[in-house]
């Protein structure tokens, strides 16, 4: 096989894991585990907490 | 209380202060020496004070200490606040805020000096290059050690962006900074010719790739979401735009040397795929965007998120601009002229300064325990102050480049050039004083800030913050 083969295959392989990004990110399986992960930055609300303030705004 | 049931907000801190330190010195800088087009005796004859040295110098200092300090705490922060960890280590830790102040002084006194390796945005010589891959190993345990220790199930899409930032960076400064030390001070790249011009514009266009986006979209997915009190709009979305967005900009760099000695297949494919960058980037910029959908309003009232939201309306434009000036020949008319100076300040000021300013606005009264900023109306000030300093400024630039583009290649019918370049140089001194007058505007405020932060935490106690035992 030469190398423009190689090339191509590489090319159409990177393609096909790309579309796979795309269906693995929106499979309905992904729902729920992206939900939480997107909720992340806010579980930790209200510990904000110190000697000086009661917890802070959004 | 410096347990392991609290995070490490020192580390932080530090880093948050001086990334307004190292803004306003950097930017001095830079209006220095956009004084100095305008009026050259401004070196006063000092060799250390020539444009030549200090144009490096504030690069460095924007990029690498302003810039790289805001990624240090904002990383930092985030990758505690969103594993439910400590930092892995504080010795470590402060192993990095000291070795990158080091790097950060060491530029400062050999650039002006003169000693440099003449490769544009990795100046520093050999010596210094070993504290900085030593910093950046330990940066990379500390980061990487903290999401291993995560007490959440997941990792969230902004420590993917911060990741991926370490990570490239650490591959881009080892590849490029190869090269044969003949003294203290002195060193020969270790690649030839054209292959080092790649090598060069393969770390430089991944430094804008990786450092000025990947690491800043990192903050974006944190500090927008935050601010607007809600998640981000598509989670989806941004496991596709991470994908897309680091895949896509590692074959781009050949666009730095079109026209050049590069063989052309390879400026056809840098051409490429920047023109493919548009739709990963656009992606992000409408997730960081329809995050506040529904919640509008809140731009009207809260001056940080216009800071935030407004850096992304910059992204979306210097990352359509930066495609289009890939093009061939667009790039003919545009290469080595001040447009390529606007787009990079539409970039660096407009998205990098400004999420940065959005982002420590949000940080530091959480990091000493105050609710909000000392005066929310100088946040506002602020923002319309460096959004005037910007539009000023890339506005000049722009037109400034499309005239000297238009100049340089006008001929007459014998096919003699039609003007000689201080003819060009003469019908840019107009631009030039906007230009400065953009740069010392955007400048004042970040002095506004200074104050605003000085205000804000003059006698208070550093904040100390519990992890949430509930994992």
């Amino acid at each position: 096989m030469d190398l423009v083969t190689l090339r191509s295959i590489f090319t159409v392989l990177v393609f096909v894991a790309f579309i796979g990004v795309w269906i693995w990110a929106w499979s309905s399986k992904r729902k729920q585990a992206f939900d939480e992960a997107a909720n992340l930055p806010f579980v930790e609300d209200g510990t904000d907490t110190n000697t000086h303030t009661k917890g802070l705004q959004p | 209380m410096d347990t392991a049931s609290t995070y490490n907000y020192k580390v932080v801190r530090q880093f948050s202060i001086m990334t307004i330190v190292w803004g306003i010195v950097g930017m001095s800088v830079g209006v220095l020496i956009a004084a100095q087009l305008m009026w050259p005796a401004l070196n006063f004859d000092i060799p250390w004070l020539t444009y030549s040295r200090l144009r490096p110098l504030h690069t460095n200092a924007v990029i690498f200490a302003f810039g790289g300090s805001a990624l240090f705490a904002t990383s930092y922060y985030v990758v505690q606040r969103t594993c439910q960890a400590r930092l892995f280590s504080n010795g470590l830790a402060a192993f990095t805020f000291w070795g990158w102040q080091l790097v950060i002084l060491s530029a400062a006194i050999t650039l002006p000096l003169g000693i440099t390796t003449s490769k544009e945005y990795a100046e520093l010589e050999w010596p210094i290059d070993i504290l900085i891959t030593l910093v950046w190993v330990a940066y990379a345990v500390v980061f990487f050690g903290t999401i291993m220790k995560r007490r959440t199930k997941h990792i969230y899409v902004a420590n993917w962006f911060y990741g991926a930032f370490i990570l490239t960076v650490a591959v881009l400064h080892l590849v490029n900074s190869a090269a044969l030390p003949v003294s203290a001070m002195k060193s020969y790249s270790a690649y030839p010719g054209a292959i080092d011009a790649m090598v060069q514009w393969w770390y430089g266009h991944n430094a804008v790739g990786f450092f000025l986006t990947a690491g800043f979209l990192g903050m974006m997915y944190y500090f927008i979401p935050k601010q607007a009190n809600r998640p981000v709009y598509s989670y989806r979305l941004s496991v596709v735009h991470f994908w897309a967005l680091i895949s896509t900009y590692m074959w781009a760099g050949p666009h730095h040397l079109h026209y050049t000695a590069l063989p052309d297949w390879a400026q056809s494919l840098g051409m490429v795929f920047s023109l493919i960058l548009l739709a990963p980037s656009w992606g992000g910029m409408i997730n960081g965007m329809m995050t506040l959908s529904g919640a509008w309003h809140k731009l009207r009232t809260d001056p940080i998120l216009k800071f935030l939201i407004v850096s992304l309306s910059f992204y979306g434009m210097s990352t359509f601009e930066g495609p289009m000036m890939a093009i061939k020949t667009v790039n003919a008319l545009s290469h080595y002229t001040d447009w390529t100076i606007g787009h990079v300040h539409s970039g660096a000021l407009g998205w990098v300064a400004l999420v940065s300013i959005g982002s420590m606005y949000f940080l530091i009264p959480r990091l000493f325990g105050r609710e909000q900023m000392y005066s929310v109306k100088l946040i506002d000030v602020h923002f319309w102050v460096s959004t005037i300093g910007v539009v000023l400024y890339i506005a000049a630039m722009w037109i400034a480049g499309v005239m000297q583009g238009l100049m340089w290649r006008a001929v007459n019918d014998d096919g003699t050039l039609t003007y000689s370049f201080v003819e060009s140089l003469e019908r840019m001194y107009p631009f030039y004083f906007v230009r400065f007058l953009g740069g010392a505007i955007f400048l004042s405020g970040m002095l506004i800030m200074a104050y605003n932060v000085y205000k804000t935490i003059a006698g208070q106690r550093p904040a100390v913050a519990a992890i949430p035992q509930t994992a």
